[in-house]
């Protein structure tokens, strides 16, 4: 298990390398850059400016000295846009705020979301079931940009009871989570209960039920590890999903995470920014999938790497 | 007192085209460490007769009648009843070894968890009582494969596990559904002479489900031969090997091959079983029956004969030939 993630550890340095070079091209081909605005700017600035972010390189240096840059001093370069902030600054200014509340909204859909599949599948047919698959439908289909001023209305606006945006305490966090996870909940309720629904019906289940053992001990202890593995091959990207956060979320409730910086890079051509918030997302994915073939190892023993 | 009467039996399944009668009316009857065979081909209800007695029918399945246990009433107890009696008095045994092990727990861990609930053991103890009952199913090295998980060993090693997973408790009854049909023929062999030997020592009472007639013969003190959900024949086995009366019963030995005699020709029964979805009125078996006439479109009672013999047919063939 150790040399075999070791293995998959180096094989990520390539794939992030080929992740840099096509990205880096697809921004490059994207038309406009990020001096280009309404106003007319003078061409000797224009080459001045060009020449200081190294854009008048030809396309193969500029990502080599970028990769340089990153492999010799951890340096994602200096934002084109504002011009006293480097990558990195914006990225650990961003990053802790959008990790906290998708931490917490992956903690809360997984608990409430597995729960609830669980529940569902075992109650099969009953109106606990009609009521977790409709909720999880009627969730599924309602997206976060409706959700997140519903919220700001209800609870800031006519309630009171809650911020309606800032990053300053705890209840802060609340809506950003509810925004956040409730998606991600019903998908996971979903994929659950199917999952639970099919292993209850495999001959092990029976076995386990001719055995004597209480509902409770053969839910929990032989049909819950089964049923979790297409949940847990969900959770993977789900969770880079949610810690890298959400551009509704940061829109509607000025957390101030990485979403809206990563949004308005696009928009401003803010290249250097672009590539940074894209390589954490890369490597956070491809951080995440090992784990999550780890994990399939540890529950099914027929796994051995 | 029998260990396990059942009377009156019928197991109905609520389908999407109305409901199916998988088993109707099924009445038998086994004393303490008795064998007893059920025999039928596939969808005869034999294995939904065992589910039933176990409490383990599909959710849409329905029962009526009676399954007393130990002169307690059984049918209809629910999971919270039954696993009183599950593994302690009552263990079974199921068709498909290589799917009935759970392939994400150890060996030990399975067979423990029995043992560690019903009898309060420590799971150290647990575990040691573990490997004897492997070490009896004659599983070698066992101390060190109980650490093992099921897909390292082959189907007929997992029947043993399995056997000797149900046998932790020291039931009364052991219900064994076609312990043998998913192994090939050389480790049916060895299972079934296992599973005699066991009998023997435990002295537990075996009802065996199968198909095949050559097996009843080795293991089964008495038969009970079902079809369309139907008790067809009940015999002790030697007279009705010897002597099949009901056309059903006569038609499945035809079909068995013989060693003994290799000019005899195999004979199989025409026609195929029914479907229980739209089973016709009266004798399950008309449909294909060489001897049938009108009067079998009335279900025939099952009447006693010969002493410990019963059978339901208006024509059995004795009298077709007198």
């Amino acid at each position: 298990m150790f040399t075999y993630s070791l293995k998959r550890l180096a094989i990520a340095i390539p794939t992030l390398l080929v992740l840099i070079v096509v990205s880096f091209m697809l921004m490059h081909a994207a038309p406009g850059g990020p001096f280009t605005s309404e106003r007319e700017i003078p061409p000797d600035v224009l080459a001045n400016l060009n020449a200081k972010y190294g854009l008048d390189q030809p396309l193969w240096r500029q990502i080599l000295s970028y990769v340089w840059g990153i492999v010799t001093q951890f340096d994602f370069g200096p934002s084109f846009v504002y011009k006293d902030r480097t990558v990195n600054q914006i990225i650990a200014q961003g990053f802790p705020i959008t990790l906290t509340y998708g931490l917490i909204s992956f903690a809360l859909a997984v608990i409430v979301g597995v729960s609830l599949g669980v529940a569902a599948a075992v109650r099969h047919n009953t109106w606990l079931d009609y009521i977790a698959v409709g909720t999880s439908i009627g969730a599924q289909v309602l997206p976060n940009f409706v959700m997140a001023p519903i919220l700001v209305l209800v609870f800031t606006l006519w309630l009171g009871w809650l911020p309606g945006g800032g990053w300053q305490g705890p209840e802060y966090w609340i809506m950003p989570v509810i925004a956040l996870s409730t998606s991600f909940m019903a998908s996971i309720a979903r994929i659950t209960r199917s999952s639970m629904l099919e292993v209850l019906t495999s001959n092990h289940i029976r076995t386990a039920r001719a055995k004597g053992l209480p509902e409770r001990r053969v839910i929990l202890r032989h049909a819950l590890k089964p049923a979790m593995l297409p949940v847990i091959s969900y959770l993977g990207p789900a969770f880079v999903a949610m810690i890298t956060g959400s551009v509704v979320v940061d829109i509607y409730f000025s957390t101030g995470g990485i979403g809206k910086a990563f949004v308005d890079s696009a928009l401003n051509r803010d290249y250097a920014v672009m590539m940074g918030v894209t390589i954490l997302v890369g490597a956070l994915t491809i951080f995440f999938n090992l784990v999550v073939d780890i994990l399939y190892g540890w529950i099914d023993p027929k796994i051995r790497y | 007192m029998a260990l396990l009467e059942i009377d009156n039996l019928s197991v109905t399944f609520d389908g999407e085209d109305g409901p199916v009668h998988a088993v109707n009316d099924l009445s038998l009857s086994i004393d303490r460490g008795q064998t007893l065979g059920i025999v039928g081909e596939s969808g005869s209800g034999k294995s939904q007769t065992a589910f039933a007695v176990m409490g383990l029918l599909a959710p849409n399945g329905r029962t009526s009648g009676s399954v007393r246990f130990d002169g307690q009433e059984i049918l209809g107890i629910g999971h919270k009843g039954m696993n009183q009696l599950r593994a302690r008095r009552i263990a079974m045994i199921f068709q498909d070894p290589m799917t009935s092990l759970n392939p994400y727990m150890r060996i030990s861990d399975q067979m423990a968890e029995v043992l560690t609930l019903h009898k309060g053991m420590s799971k150290r103890d647990a575990v040691a009582e573990s490997v004897r009952m492997l070490d009896a199913v004659r599983i070698p090295a066992a101390s060190e494969r109980i650490r093992l998980y099921p897909h390292e060993f082959s189907g007929g090693m997992r029947q043993r596990v399995m056997i000797a997973m149900s046998l932790l408790c020291r039931p009364d009854l052991l219900i064994a559904d076609e312990p043998t049909t998913a192994l090939d023929v050389t480790v049916q062999a060895q299972i079934m002479e296992l599973l005699n030997d066991l009998q023997r020592e435990f002295g537990m009472a075996t009802v065996l489900i199968t198909h095949d007639l050559g097996v009843v013969a080795g293991f089964c003190e008495r038969v009970v031969v079902m079809y369309g959900g139907r008790v067809m024949e009940k015999a002790p086995v030697d007279p009705l090997f010897a002597q099949p009366t009901h056309p059903y019963t006569r038609g499945l030995l035809g079909a068995v091959p013989r060693v003994d005699d290799e000019d005899a020709i195999m004979t199989a029964i025409p026609g195929n079983p029914p479907n229980m979805a739209g089973a016709p009125e009266g004798c399950p078996f008309r449909p294909r029956c060489a001897y049938a006439a009108l009067d079998c479109s009335v279900m025939p009672p099952l009447v006693s004969f010969d002493g410990d013999r019963a059978r339901a047919c208006h024509r059995p063939i004795a009298e077709v030939a007198a």
